[in-house]
């Protein structure tokens, strides 16, 4: 079998094999998979609103996917997405809130803003790793429950005990006219052009600066790297940085889109940490987080739709999406699959 | 007389590639039968398929007389044939006698019984002179001692034909006299063995005969007695092949690597370099000999600015580089080929035009403005590919897929185009093939003939001889004696290394040993 083939045939399979476990679980459940699913298509794709939320649903995960996936090409695994994601949530709302500025100017102060916090959350790990070898891991997890609960004390400072700001002056909303009038007024915002811009910036410096070569040599073979005269510990902080830098923008586009501002969380909002799915189904290139944020993205808010519509619960919704997300991230045991019959097949002849 | 192996028309594909096309080795009982090749000529395909890894296309396999389907190692082994490999296959914290029962561990009433089992280990160490412990811990025992477990466990589990594959590529010039002994003790008890080499001074030491295999071809198989390594390497090469590598009188001029008293401390804090001192001219070959472990990789390692110098100094053209970074070092002019070409000499997962890009990526014109042009990366790249004969698809074929003397040598071009006035080269040719053995030699001298500083480390006293214009003999960190090839001899080269002081009473008499020695 040639190697595009396999390449289209094993997503495709995946699909299709958890689909159908899926339309099992329903089965057995006692629900009609077959509205359950006309349910889930109606939720994705049911009208121009529905179609519009999923598009912004699919937003912050494309940044959060290309956080991972960055990391992941540089060698690092960044499970601390979430956090940086929350403190660029934060901040970007924060900026949005304090001052009423220009247009132009508030509203890239507030997107950097986020950027930085993101960037900020990511260097604390990276430099520990680099100068003490402090598991990344380890440093990333922890940071993700200080973000979670540090920006819950400054909300309520922030909100004078309240446990959310005000809304965002619209100077530094990302909301957008043309695509609420497109899309039936949903929340689809400007966030998505920022973030398919992103997925070009990060194919950019992986494949088109001398610093994505570094990174990228230092993520494969760090003795290599220092051989070569790079400096690991400068491409190890750097590479947190940047990875940071966009899961904070993923927090920007809730704070500054969809929500237009922040409230205080009882619990993390999974998307940094399913971010790690995007990347890995992606297989961390910048194309194929775009694959795997809309994959996600559609699933996650088409399922909303599922009790609605066919009555299902929501427990059975998510394993439902869970079984399909599984099945395309075993891509690989379809891929054995389907290399073993074509072998057969071979030897058979 | 009698096979207790044939392997017949043995052909074996994969895909479009042909492996092993038309191969015939016949194995007589109580004999060493060298398999000889190049690397990827398809030796290891051939004992994979005799070992039942691998099915083949063509041809039939018979064991003492009866034709056999190997379908898988365990029919391999009912049928006593054995492999002992290159990559020891141990579990490092067990004990000699845990590695050789596991995966059939005797039990007596559901307990494993290793006091028998370890007697019988015992008992075949004595009877084929293996001097193994079978209490030992495979971590504080020797590689050489390492191979013997692998030996003993075919044994063990009762193999007659044992198959060597590459045996002496990580032993000591010690371990592999004592390796031979055992191989003739085996066949003295009436085992057979085939050796699966590339080294001639091996074949032609222990083997009775030889089957030459060039890119998967059967070229024949010749007894070893009616043949010379020349004739062996020109059948395994394909053409003549120089052992001796040509090469004309040195004219050294200035220092260009001047070592003071240098002190160097490996990662427990002990020091491995003491006090050394060491001088490379323009237009030489200084050859660093001693065995593995006496300092080599730390001295390399701190000249490269890989690892930080305790004291003492290290100047390149008169210029103090101790303590710099490895690319302050590189921009001062020297070239590195590194002992280990995957850890250190190459990303493995890059393609092999970024690899040789590894040194120059962020020099103009590749880089301009923190951007980077592949286009001249990969263009550099075919440029060097093609002078140093690297034999691969292009620039865009991983490093990884390419065989292990086209690495070197894509490491070897990526140091040299650089035109570095000191090229150090660690073990340039290790497990390399006599072919990519001559190349490389060549380029080295053609280094110093151009004018360079060469200095080269290696554990091969043939290769130190053959290359060096003066031999630094290295031993417990210090160069106990700097000595010319011409006046020396390998005899007193390993006297050297071992650490004794050579009096002129020992030369006299090495000298006569010398003399008796010459064919």
């Amino acid at each position: 079998m040639s190697n595009r083939a396999t390449n289209i045939l094993v997503p495709l399979v995946s699909v299709i094999l958890g689909l159908l476990v899926g339309a099992v679980i329903m089965l057995v459940s006692g629900y009609n998979p077959v509205v359950g699913y006309t349910a889930l298509w109606n939720g994705i794709f049911g009208d121009l609103y529905t179609i519009g939320e999923t598009l912004r649903q699919i937003t912050p995960y494309l940044l959060a996917g290309l956080a991972v996936a960055f990391a992941f090409r540089s060698g690092l695994f960044n499970i601390g997405v979430e956090g940086q994601l929350i403190v660029g949530w934060f901040a970007a709302a924060y900026v949005g809130v304090a001052v009423e500025l220009p247009k132009i100017i508030h509203l890239p102060l507030a997107i950097l803003a986020a950027a930085v916090a993101g960037a900020l959350w990511g260097f604390v790990p990276g430099l520990l790793k680099a100068k003490f070898r402090v598991h990344e891991v380890i440093v990333t997890i922890m940071m993700n429950y200080i973000a979670l609960h540090v920006t819950n004390a400054l909300i309520k400072t922030v909100s004078d005990g309240g446990d959310r700001t005000e809304k965002i002056f619209t100077s530094a909303s990302l909301r957008s006219e043309f695509f609420q009038n497109l899309t039936e007024f949903s929340r689809l915002h400007y966030g998505i052009l920022l973030a398919l811009i992103m997925v070009g910036v990060m194919w950019l410096i992986l494949e088109k600066t001398t610093l994505g070569y570094e990174l990228k040599a230092v993520g494969f073979n760090q003795n290599a790297s220092e051989y070569a005269g790079m400096n690991v510990n400068k491409n190890i902080i750097l590479a947190m940085v940047i990875s940071g830098a966009f899961a904070g923008l993923a927090g920007a586009m809730e704070a500054l889109g969809t929500f237009e501002y922040v409230s205080s969380k009882g619990g993390f909002t999974g998307i940094g940490f399913d971010g790690i799915a995007v990347a890995l189904l992606g297989m961390n290139t910048p194309l194929g987080v775009i694959f795997g944020a809309t994959l996600f993205g559609s699933l996650k808010y088409g399922a909303l739709n599922m009790p609605n519509e066919a009555g299902i619960p929501l427990e059975i919704v998510e394993i439902v999406i869970a079984v399909i997300i599984f099945f395309v991230a075993s891509g690989y045991i379809i891929r054995l699959l389907l290399l073993r019959a074509a072998n057969k097949k071979k030897e058979a002849k | 007389m009698e096979y207790v192996v044939e392997m017949l028309n043995i052909r074996k594909e994969f895909g479009n590639f042909v492996a092993n096309d038309n191969i015939t080795l016949q194995l007589q009982k109580g004999e060493i039968h060298a398999l000889l090749g190049e690397n990827g000529a398809g030796k290891s395909t051939l004992m994979n398929v005799l070992f039942g890894l691998y099915q083949p296309e063509g041809g039939e396999i018979r064991v003492r007389g009866k034709k056999v389907d190997i379908t898988n190692p365990n029919v391999a082994n009912d049928l006593g044939i054995g492999m002992v490999h290159q990559h020891f296959m141990l579990v490092e914290n067990f004990s000699v006698t845990e590695n050789i029962i596991l995966g059939s561990e005797p039990t007596r009433m559901g307990v494993t019984n290793k006091k028998d089992a370890a007697d019988k280990v015992q008992a075949l160490s004595k009877k084929y002179g293996l001097n193994v412990d079978p209490y030992a811990i495979i971590e504080d025992i020797s590689v050489g001692m390492q191979q013997r477990v692998e030996i003993l466990k075919t044994l063990y589990r009762g193999a007659e034909i044992l198959i060597f594959d590459e045996p002496t590529a990580s032993l000591t010039p010690q371990e592999i006299i004592e390796l031979v002994q055992i191989m003739k003790r085996l066949i003295a008890e009436g085992k057979s063995i085939i050796l699966i080499t590339h080294k001639l001074k091996e074949i032609m030491d222990v083997s009775d005969r030889v089957t030459v295999i060039r890119k998967g071809q059967g070229i024949g198989t010749v007894i070893t007695a009616e043949t010379n390594p020349n004739e062996l390497a020109s059948l395994m090469v394909g053409r003549q092949v120089e052992f001796k590598t040509e090469k004309g009188p040195a004219f050294p001029k200035d220092e260009v690597l001047d070592i003071r008293d240098l002190v160097v401390l490996d990662y427990r804090g002990v020091a491995k370099v003491k006090n050394l001192n060491l001088n490379v001219r323009k237009g030489e070959i200084v050859g660093i000999a001693g065995i593995d472990g006496n300092g080599q990789s730390e001295l390399i390692e701190a000249i490269t600015g890989l690892r930080k110098v305790k004291s003492g100094t290290i100047f390149i053209n008169e210029k103090d580089v101790t303590g710099l970074k490895p690319r302050k070092v590189t921009e001062a002019g020297v070239g590195h080929i590194p002992q280990d070409r995957h850890k250190h000499g190459l990303v493995l997962d890059f393609p092999i035009g970024h690899n040789i890009a590894l040194q120059t990526y962020y020099t103009k014109p590749i880089s301009k403005n923190g951007f980077i042009d592949y286009d001249k990366i990969n263009e550099k790249a075919k440029q060097i590919i093609a002078d140093f004969d690297v034999r691969t698809q292009g620039p865009h074929e991983l490093a990884r897929s390419l065989s292990g003397g086209n690495q070197q040598k894509a490491i070897i071009g990526r140091e040299v185009d650089r035109d570095p006035d000191l090229l150090i080269a660690a073990l340039p040719t290790r497990g390399l093939d006599v072919g990519a053995i001559e190349f490389i030699h060549s380029r080295l001298i053609e280094q110093r003939d151009n004018g360079k500083a060469v200095l080269l480390i290696s554990f091969e006293l043939d290769e130190v001889m053959n290359v060096s214009d003066r031999i630094a003999v290295i031993h417990d960190g210090e160069i106990v004696d700097i000595v010319t090839p011409e006046t020396t001899t390998e005899q007193e080269l390993g006297l050297l290394m071992a650490g004794h002081k050579l009096d002129d009473n020992v030369k006299g008499k090495l000298k006569e040993g010398e003399d008796q020695h010459v064919e």
